[in-house]
């Protein structure tokens, strides 16, 4: 095994005992470090595959910034460590877990099959050769993606004003303006 | 580096990784000192002068003296999260380090040997920006471990505060790139010149004093230390914490300023360029000099960091927030359309991209300014008065 592939082993395993630990951990709190542990797997994976630019806007997006969001809901919405609903409410979720969990298995078995069968994928996964830059990615972006990206940032700007638009309290102007007469006298 | 055999870059990267450990530790006790003793010289007072010369060796009592002290842990906390919260806010601080290029590159049996860690790393800046948005989780874990309302106060603002600053911080260096063409470190530090005209602080001058003000923040000094306001919340998040992993706390501040300041030097102070000072000797010498002046600009700007922190009152919350979001972040989003805009309508002329960026960015302060006097609800500031709001209520 050269290096790399050690390399890859070693992120993997971090990967999937962080996603394991995550549905594992009673507390929400260590749910969601684990959460951040898998994340930095995943980033090393990214670089492993030449990926420099996404590895880093995975940890500066996700581990960085998603990921405190949801501490910060954790914490201040103050979700302990407690019982997971009742048992007939288990009950139900069990079905339909049991349902996801069958779909799911049975596409990583259809595509382990299906990769191990055609020798042109494990090709293709194997570790780029040359790193694809940062300014290939913008080049990329600016020219043959134009649209979507334009798109794309359109919706998040949209997303932005919307929750402003939720969370602000417009006061009316007369009420203000009475209180300064008020607070005058 | 390809050009290396595997031995030397090995034997290379490890003397590096070394030296720039050692360096950022011994750096955190010189900072402790000179705080210390530049505080005491900035208040007239003396400051700790009896350990060794000057007081010099105060820091390693002060350690000794920590690692001796009881490691308390007290009983309502969340014992793992509290073990771990230091090393989460010290570990990003000291790895961050490894892609800002301490000299220009020295020649040692006939190998050049780029002075970084990471040399050539595609992403460098991001790589930074990455780490340090890590450090947040430090604090919030701390605060939250911690069981104490005054540790999670202090807490919930420093992580606001950091994600607030952090956006300023991304913004403000993307002139430099667009400059620069790279994203690499060590070509930003050499895209700039030898003479401190051709910085880029001079060219994005406002970008410059964002980015500054942002890096204060982010490394929670003072005017920006509401985290640790001890009138309001005792000590904020590390209330709870004694012995060495407040120590830890300290030195995670200590060392995020030191490589605050290398970043900033690197990004616009002109990295190891001082007046051609740098060229001077073989190419063993010169990447020698290199790093001392790099050594020398990192120390000159973290002497600012102190001499800032006696100069200024710490801001208010709401003072913080507007000036960070409401005057830093349009300065800093001013300089991108800006540079953008010039250096494609003149070709990337420097002179007329630095006076653009400085007249847009006063026109933008002037109306953000203009904006905020005029649209001032006065109802937000005075004390409020015991049942207005039952007689607004009947007035309306």
């Amino acid at each position: 095994m050269n290096p790399e592939q050690v390399l890859f082993f070693v992120f993997g395993l971090i990967a999937l005992a962080g996603a394991i630990s995550v549905i594992s951990f009673r507390h929400p709190i260590y749910s969601a470090l684990a959460l951040i542990i898998t994340f930095f797997a995943q980033a090393g994976l990214f670089v492993l595959l030449g990926a420099h630019f996404v590895a880093a806007a995975q940890v500066i997006v996700y581990a960085g910034a998603i990921m405190v969001l949801f501490l910060f809901v954790i914490m201040l919405l103050n979700l302990g460590r407690r019982d997971p609903g009742s048992a007939a409410g288990r009950g139900k979720w069990k079905g339909i877990a049991v349902i996801l969990g069958i779909l799911f298995a049975a596409e990583g078995i259809y595509i382990a099959v299906n990769a191990l069968s055609d020798n042109t994928a494990v090709a293709s996964a194997q570790p780029a050769a040359e790193s694809v830059t940062t300014y290939d990615i913008g080049t990329l972006l600016f020219s043959k993606y134009l649209l979507p990206f334009e798109v794309t940032s359109l919706i998040l700007l949209a997303a932005l004003i919307g929750v402003i638009v939720l969370v602000k309290r417009e006061r009316p102007r007369t009420i203000s303006r009475i209180r300064i007469s008020i607070t005058r006298d | 580096m390809g050009d290396l055999p595997l031995n030397v870059l090995l034997l290379s990267s490890a003397v590096k990784i070394l030296v720039i450990a050692h360096l950022l530790i011994i750096g955190v006790m010189a900072m402790i000192w000179a705080e210390r003793r530049v505080s005491g010289w900035m208040q007239d007072r003396l400051g700790p002068n009896r350990v060794g010369f000057q007081g010099i060796l105060q820091p390693i009592a002060d350690g000794i003296k920590f690692l001796l002290k009881e490691d308390l842990i007290p009983n309502h906390v969340d014992k793992p999260l509290y073990v771990l919260a230091p090393a989460m806010l010290l570990i990003p601080a000291m790895i961050t380090v490894a892609v800002v290029p301490f000299g220009s590159a020295i020649e040692i049996a006939g190998y050049t040997i780029p002075m970084q860690i990471a040399p050539g790393l595609n992403i460098g800046v991001l790589y930074i920006l990455a780490i340090t948005s890590l450090g947040v989780y430090g604090v919030v874990l701390g605060a939250w471990a911690s069981n104490n309302k005054y540790s999670l106060l202090g807490g919930l603002r420093s992580s606001a505060q950091m994600i607030s600053y952090e956006l300023t911080l991304g913004l403000a260096i993307i002139g430099v790139l667009m400059l620069s063409s790279s994203l690499r470190l060590e070509d930003i530090a050499k895209e700039q010149g030898a003479y401190p005209w051709q910085w880029n602080f001079l060219i994005h001058l406002p970008a410059f004093l964002a980015f500054t003000t942002a890096m204060f923040a982010e490394t929670n000094r003072l005017p920006f230390d509401l985290a640790e306001a001890e009138q309001e919340l005792v000590a904020g998040y590390h209330t709870e914490y004694s012995s060495m992993k407040f120590a830890m706390f300290f030195m995670a501040e200590y060392m995020n300023m030191i490589v605050g300041s290398a970043v900033t030097v690197t990004l616009f102070l002109g990295g190891w360029h001082f007046f051609g000072l740098e060229n001077v000797g073989g190419p063993v010498w010169s990447g020698l000099i290199s790093f001392a002046i790099f050594f020398a600009k990192t120390a000159l700007f973290l002497f600012i960091f102190i001499w800032v922190r006696w100069t200024l009152p710490r801001f208010r919350y709401d003072q913080l927030m507007n000036l960070g979001w409401k005057f830093l972040l349009p300065v800093a989003l001013s300089s991108i359309v800006v540079t953008g805009l010039l250096w494609v309508t003149t070709d990337g002329n420097r002179l007329i991209i630095g006076i653009g960026n400085v007249v847009v960015a006063f026109i933008v302060v002037a109306v953000v300014g203009g904006l905020l006097v005029m649209n001032k609800v006065p109802e937000a500031s005075g004390p409020k008065i015991a049942g207005l709001d039952e007689l607004e209520s009947e007035v309306s």
